[in-house]
C-alpha cells in the first residue's frame, strides 16, 4: 500500500510515494530527496542536529512521520542561500567560529532561524542560551552559537528597520 | 519501529471509530510515540493520525469566562498566547520549563497530558518492566532509582510522571474533555492519571480508543494570576526533566492568604495535588512559617522508593521556595529561564 504525500520543500512543492508510513521527515530528506544538510545525529530528539523549520516552527525532523506531514511546508539548510549569497545567520556563524567539526551547524542554523522568528529571546544571551538549549553541540562551540546568534539578530532586526523606513 | 497500519481522519468521530481496533494508537506530533516505537518500547499496529482533523487546534474563553485548549493546540502556542499566559502564569512558565523549542513546537497538549514515564527501565525492553509486560517484575526496585516517586508509588511500579503542564493544570482544576464511542465525558485532570497500584499498565483513566480533545481551565484559575509560579529542579539548567518541581498559586487578600493551590511534579506517577498543604495555608498570613507548615504537609505521606529519600527534603525546600515566589508576584516578564531556581544573573539567588 502506497503513502502519497505532497509536500513543499525549499519553495518546491513536490509529491513522494512512500511504501512505508514508518518514513520520518528526516529520513524523506535524506534518503529520498538526497538533501543531506540536513543531519541525522541521535534521532531521538535529543540532539537537534535534524532541526529543520515546518510552517514556520522550527521542530525535530527525526520525530515526525513523512505521512504526516502531507501539506506541509518545510524549510532546510539547503534552502537559504541565494546562489552563492550566504543568509545573514550563516555568515554569523562563520564569522563567530560558531562551529568546529560543522556536524551539528545546519541544526544550529535551522534553530537560530525559528528562534529570531519567534522573537522571544531579543539581544538577552541568556534567553537565546535557553532558546537554543535543544541543538547540542559536541565540540563546545556554544560560546560562538549565542555570539553568532545575537549578531544575526541584530543585522536582521537592522534590515527589517530599513525596509520599513 | 514495527510496521504498522496508518489512517488520518477527518473527523473526531471518524477517529474515534478507527482507534476503535485493537492495538491502535492516536498520533498527534508524534514526539514522545515515534521515540518509544523506535525503541520498540511500544508496537501499535495502527496509528490514527488526528493532526489533519479540524477545530482542536484553538483556544477559545467561553461564555462563563474558563478557557477551553484544544487538544491539537501546539506546547510553544499556548505558553506565549499572551493572553492565556497573563491569565495563567504558572501554566505558561511550567510549559516552557520543559524539553527544548524544538519539542514545544510540536507537541500538543493532548500529547503532554498522555505521554509515557521516562523511566530508564520503561524505556529498555531487555528490563523487567510491569508497565510494559504487566506481571514481569520492576527493575527499577534496587535499580538506578534516584528520580524515582516518592509518593502513591507501589511495589510494582515507582515510575513518576514526566510533565510539568499536568502540575500547574492539577493546580488550577483543569477538566478533561475526552471523547469515545459513547460520546462526550468530562473529568478532573487530576483524577486523568492512575497510581500504579498492581496494574501500573493501566496509567490513565481513558477507556480504549478514547480521545482527549480539549483541556479547560475554569474561571477562578485567572484569580491566582498576581500570585503564580512554576519551580522546576532538574539535573541540568535547561532541557531536563524535574527531579522534583512544584506550582504554587496564592490568592492574598489584605496581607492573608484566602486560597492556596499547590501541586509537585517528579514525586508520583501522577501529578500530586497537594491539598491538605493548601488547606494548612488558607487564611494564614504568607510567611515563611506558614509555607514550612505547608510544604511539610505536602510530604507527609512520602517515603523513598529506592536512592532517592533525597527528593523528600528536596521537595519541601522547592515547595516552599515555590510558595515564597508566588508570594514575591508573578513576574511582569518570564523569566529567561523559566522555572529555574537559579537567576540569569550570577550572583542573586533567585530569579524572583
Amino acid at each position: 500500500m502506497g503513502f502519497s504525500t505532497t509536500l513543499t520543500v525549499n519553495g518546491v512543492t513536490q509529491t513522494v510515494d512512500l511504501d512505508d508510513p514508518r518514513v520520518t521527515l528526516l529520513d524523506l530528506l535524506r534518503e529520498r530527496l538526497h538533501l543531506t544538510g540536513t543531519k541525522k545525529g541521535c534521532d531521538r530528539g535529543q540532539c537537534g542536529a535534524c532541526t529543520v523549520i515546518v510552517d514556520g516552527r522550527r521542530v525535530n525532523s527525526c520525530l515526525a512521520l513523512a505521512v504526516s506531514h502531507h501539506g506541509a511546508d518545510v524549510l532546510t539548510i539547503e534552502g537559504l542561500a541565494q546562489s552563492e549569497r550566504l543568509h545573514p545567520v550563516q555568515e554569523a556563524f562563520i564569522a563567530h567560529d560558531g562551529l568546529q567539526c560543522g556536524f551539528c551547524t545546519p541544526g544550529q542554523i535551522m534553530s537560530a532561524i525559528g528562534l529570531m522568528a519567534e522573537g522571544q529571546a531579543g539581544d538577552d544571551p541568556e534567553r537565546v542560551r535557553e532558546a537554543m538549549s535543544g541543538n547540542l553541540c559536541r565540540c563546545g562551540a556554544y560560546r560562538g552559537i549565542t555570539e553568532a546568534v545575537l549578531e544575526a539578530q541584530k543585522i536582521l532586526a537592522a534590515a527589517n528597520r530599513k525596509e520599513v523606513a | 519501529m514495527n510496521p504498522f497500519d496508518y489512517v488520518r481522519p477527518a473527523t473526531v468521530s471518524e477517529a474515534v471509530a478507527a482507534a476503535a481496533a485493537p492495538g491502535a494508537a492516536y498520533l498527534a506530533a508524534g514526539t514522545n510515540l515515534l521515540d518509544l516505537m523506535k525503541g520498540n518500547v511500544t508496537k501499535p499496529e495502527r496509528l490514527v493520525d488526528i493532526t489533519h482533523i479540524a477545530g482542536l487546534d484553538r483556544i477559545e474563553t467561553l461564555a462563563d469566562g474558563s478557557v477551553r485548549i484544544g487538544a491539537l493546540v501546539r506546547n510553544a502556542e499556548l505558553a506565549h498566547d499572551g493572553d492565556f499566559a497573563r491569565r495563567f502564569p504558572a501554566v505558561a512558565e511550567a510549559l516552557l520549563s520543559g524539553a527544548s523549542a524544538q519539542l514545544r513546537n510540536a507537541a500538543t497538549v493532548g500529547g503532554n497530558l498522555l505521554q509515557r514515564t521516562r523511566c530508564a527501565y520503561f524505556y529498555d525492553p531487555a528490563s523487567a518492566c510491569n508497565k510494559r509486560h504487566p506481571g514481569s517484575g520492576c527493575d527499577a526496585r534496587g535499580g538506578d532509582n534516584r528520580l524515582h516517586a516518592i509518593l502513591g508509588w507501589s511495589e510494582s511500579c515507582i515510575a513518576t510522571h514526566p510533565s510539568d503542564f499536568c502540575v500547574a493544570l492539577a493546580a488550577l482544576d483543569a477538566t478533561v474533555e475526552i471523547e469515545g464511542k459513547a460520546g462526550r465525558r468530562e473529568i478532573a485532570l487530576e483524577t486523568l492519571h492512575r497510581l500504579p497500584g498492581d496494574w501500573p499498565d493501566r496509567e490513565t483513566e481513558l477507556e480504549p480508543g478514547e480521545m482527549i480533545v480539549a483541556v479547560r481551565l475554569p474561571a477562578e484559575a485567572a484569580g491566582f494570576a498576581a500570585n503564580a509560579r512554576y519551580l522546576k529542579l532538574r539535573d541540568r539548567t535547561s532541557y531536563a526533566f524535574a527531579v522534583v518541581s512544584a506550582a504554587a498559586a496564592l490568592r492574598i487578600e489584605q496581607g492573608a492568604v484566602k486560597e492556596a493551590r499547590i501541586a509537585m511534579g517528579g514525586v508520583a506517577a501522577k501529578p500530586w495535588r497537594a491539598r491538605e498543604a493548601e488547606q494548612i495555608l488558607a487564611g494564614a498570613r504568607p510567611d515563611t512559617a506558614a509555607f514550612q507548615r505547608a510544604a511539610a504537609a505536602a510530604l507527609g505521606a512520602a517515603k523513598p522508593s529506592g536512592d532517592n529519600a533525597f527528593k523528600i527534603e528536596l521537595a519541601r525546600r522547592v515547595v516552599m521556595r515555590a510558595l515564597a515566589l508566588a508570594a514575591a508576584g508573578t513576574p511582569a516578564r518570564m523569566p529567561a529561564l523559566p522555572g529555574s531556581p537559579f537567576a540569569a544573573v550570577s550572583g542573586v539567588l533567585t530569579n524572583a
